[in-house]
């Protein structure tokens, strides 16, 4: 049994970030549960969206506050003026790893089986780094900057991740062949680390050859540790074959502070239709939320919560569309609640 | 008359790379289901040096090259970079040398084979020369190095033409862009913007842009809503693979890489598999294929036609099959059972 410090279940005050599209949907989803089970949490609510040029500096001095904060998704205007604003949050708090739970649901038949892998990305510089420039006209360039620091610090956090969740393997991707200084800096920091925890598995493989194993053999992989760009595909792939956007829970988390949004696509607002019929998918916004309440130290509340949403989805009555039903976000809620135990 | 006799019995010359690693073995099996079938081909074989050529800076020489500049269309099987600094990589100087700026991938589920994805039938276009492939690198401070990826409008018309002008040949639909803009907004952006001015030129195929995370969520998802993609160097690299996943692995996707002046280098889409290589173990299907891409280009349809039949319907039998797709052939039983069928 989980034996608590006195005053451990003090509500805790979390950031909320309904964001753009269907964000506001799946995080009210979130908000009903949190309610439905009196969980120790109670929402600070800031409007943010993606036309914005920076995110309002209240809302980084809430999060800066709170610690922890929940978010979906910011529209990010395709090759306009503005620059991401979920690109802009991770830098401002330094929230330099971004962790996706693949893993096929119990009960959700998709193309492939025993999927459960971790991506742990780093989510600060490498070719998210922004420094680009036009040299002369019709020549542009762009930066790829990696840095021992932040390599480092993602190796750590990967294989610390690993122990602590008692994972036994950790699969460095790269693209050193090509890039034989940028990711050899990231190679040779993950295997720097990887020395330190000799209980745990280490290896390497090309990004390439990486998603090519991931969409005919996934099962053989474990937690990956891979620079910005990399990791956005193999977690958007690892995603794909296992149930897709709609399901995947993940966060962001620095020394301080953690944003806990849907894992794969994490910008993604859905389109008009899903918006209009109210029927994007909750759960993997209510799979982050109790990774969240893990990370506040509820477990309990955590485990309710994940084993509710498991079994409506393994029941199979209330899915949404891209699951291959016909719910709506509400009656999927309706069906977690009830489930609660 | 005469001349159309004389011209459709001397053979075409043709240069063959046949690389490293399982590289002879399964170029041994091509010349040898090609020789079965009777294709004019005659090939000019051309191996990877073992001193470092002053002229390419690699070990490729001066000669290969100018063998395929003559020929204008080759084969080559996969070759691997020696390790060791002062040289470039020989992808790369065949790359940069023959100006081989787009490579076309075509990925189907072959009948016979099946796989977790059935209905896969689409082809990608990487850009091949520049990108994040560009080979500048630099330790700015210890610790911190930089990577630089260069886009051109130049680069960028001239594989986004090639792939509307291959989408329309081959009757394909549409052409879908594989960016990153919402990041990289220059690079990516200038990338687009010049798919875009070409995509004006052909009204009659439909276009679209795809941000490349949610592409790879798409194709693992549902691989049917693609036909022609286009995409930058790495994208490429890293989608092709990905796909060739899909239908059953790297031993059967081909690739034709197109040059500048009409130039067409065939080849597989693996690497040299030193794990399996010297041990008869190879599936020569990709190579296989490339060569009969390589045959279409030349306009053989025929032979070209009559030998995909014969190796889909060895795959699809399934008695004669390599490793990699579950069986227990050698490369040369395999080969043989192709042969039979043709
Ligand atoms: N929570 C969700 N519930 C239901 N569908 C979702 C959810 N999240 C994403 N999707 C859908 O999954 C698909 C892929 O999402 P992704 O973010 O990668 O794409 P997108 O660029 O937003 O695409 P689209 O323009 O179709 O919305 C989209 O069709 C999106 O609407
Ligand atoms: N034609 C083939 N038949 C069977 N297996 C293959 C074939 N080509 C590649 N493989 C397998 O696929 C995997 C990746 O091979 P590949 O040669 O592309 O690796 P690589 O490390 O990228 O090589 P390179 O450095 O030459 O590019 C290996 O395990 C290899 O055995
Ligand atoms: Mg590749
Ligand atoms: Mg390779």
């Amino acid at each position: 049994t989980y034996m608590p410090r006195p005053g451990d279940g003090t509500p805790r005050a979390v950031t909320l970030i309904p964001g753009d599209g269907i964000g506001p949907l799946v995080t009210g989803a979130v908000e009903q549960v949190m309610e439905a089970m009196h969980a120790p949490v109670y929402f600070e609510r800031y409007e943010v969206h993606g036309d914005m040029v920076k995110v309002p500096q209240e809302v980084l001095d809430s999060i800066m506050k709170n610690k922890v904060c929940l978010k979906g998704g910011l529209a990010t205007p395709v090759g306009g003026g503005v620059s991401s604003l979920n690109v802009q949050l991770r830098k401002e708090l330094d929230l330099y790893a971004s962790l996706v739970n693949c893993f096929n649901l119990p009960g959700l038949n998709t193309r492939h089986e025993g999927v459960d892998i971790v991506v742990v990305r780093e989510n600060t510089e490498g070719e998210y780094a922004g420094l680009e420039h036009e040299v002369v006209p019709g020549v542009v360039e762009s930066l790829k900057v990696i840095t021992k620091f932040c390599s480092e610090r993602i190796a750590k956090y990967a294989f610390e991740y690993a122990y602590l969740n008692n994972r036994k393997k950790v699969t460095a991707v790269h693209k050193a062949n090509i890039m034989k200084l940028a990711d050899g800096l990231f190679l040779e920091s993950c295997r720097e680390v990887a020395t330190k925890y000799p209980g745990i598995k280490y290896n390497e493989i090309i990004v390439d050859n990486c998603c090519m194993q991931l969409v005919s053999k996934p099962e053989q992989f474990d937690v990956m540790v891979t620079p910005n760009l990399y990791g956005n595909l193999v977690a958007n792939t690892a995603a794909g074959i296992a149930g897709g956007t709609g399901v995947m829970p993940g966060g962001n988390v620095g020394a301080d502070h953690a944003i806990f949004e849907q894992g794969a696509s994490a910008g993604n607002v859905g389109n008009e239709m899903l918006m209009e019929q109210k029927k994007a998918n909750p759960v993997a916004l209510l799979l982050s939320s109790a990774m969240m309440l893990r990370h506040l130290q509820f477990p309990s509340f955590a485990d309710r919560l994940e084993t509710a949403v498991m079994r409506v989805i393994s029941e199979g009555k209330y899915r949404t569309k891209d699951l291959g039903g016909t719910s709506t976000t509400q009656e999927v809620v309706d069906a977690v609640i009830a489930t609660l135990d | 008359i005469l001349r159309n006799y004389l011209c459709s019995m001397s053979p075409i010359q043709a240069t063959m790379f046949p690389g490293d690693g399982i590289g002879p073995e399964i170029a041994e099996s091509v010349k040898k289901v090609l020789n079965t079938a009777q294709v004019p081909i005659q090939w000019e074989e051309h191996f990877v040096g073992d001193k470092v050529d002053p002229r390419t800076q690699s070990f490729l020489t001066w000669e290969s090259l100018e063998s395929v500049r003559t020929n204008r269309v080759g084969l080559k099987g996969p070759m691997a970079t020696p390790i060791g600094k002062g040289h470039r990589s020989l992808n790369l100087t065949l790359r940069k040398e023959l100006g081989l700026y787009a490579n076309v991938r075509p990925c189907y589920s072959l009948s016979g084979f099946k796989t977790r994805y059935d209905d896969v039938n689409l082809v990608t276009i990487r850009e091949n020369t520049e990108g994040e492939y560009s080979g500048l690198e630099h330790q700015v401070v210890r610790g911190v190095v930089e990577s630089l990826k260069i886009i051109t409008r130049t680069a960028s018309l001239r594989v986004a033409e090639y792939a509307f002008h291959y989408a329309r040949t081959e009757g394909r639909e549409k052409v879908s862009a594989i960016h990153k803009a919402n990041i990289m907004r220059k690079t990516d952006g200038l990338f687009l913007t010049c798919c875009r001015e070409v995509a004006e030129k052909y009204p009659d195929i439909k276009y679209e842009e795809v941000i490349i995370d949610n592409c790879c969520m798409m194709l693992v998802k549902n691989p049917a809503l693609f036909d022609v993609l286009v995409m930058p160097n790495l994208y490429g690299d890293i989608i092709s693979d990905l796909c060739a996943g899909l239908v059953g692995g790297l031993g059967l996707t081909p690739s034709c890489n197109i040059g500048e002046g009409g130039i067409a280098l065939a080849e597989a889409v693996h690497g040299s598999a030193p794990d399996i290589a010297g041990k008869n173990l190879a599936n020569p299907t990709a190579l296989l294929l490339s060569a009969v891409m390589m045959l279409r280009h030349l306009k053989l349809h025929d032979k070209a036609e009559q030998i995909h039949n014969a190796i889909t319907k060895t795959i699809a039998e399934g008695k004669y099959r390599t490793a990699d797709l579950g069986g227990t052939s050698t490369t040369t039983d395999f080969t043989k059972a192709i042969c039979d069928n043709l």
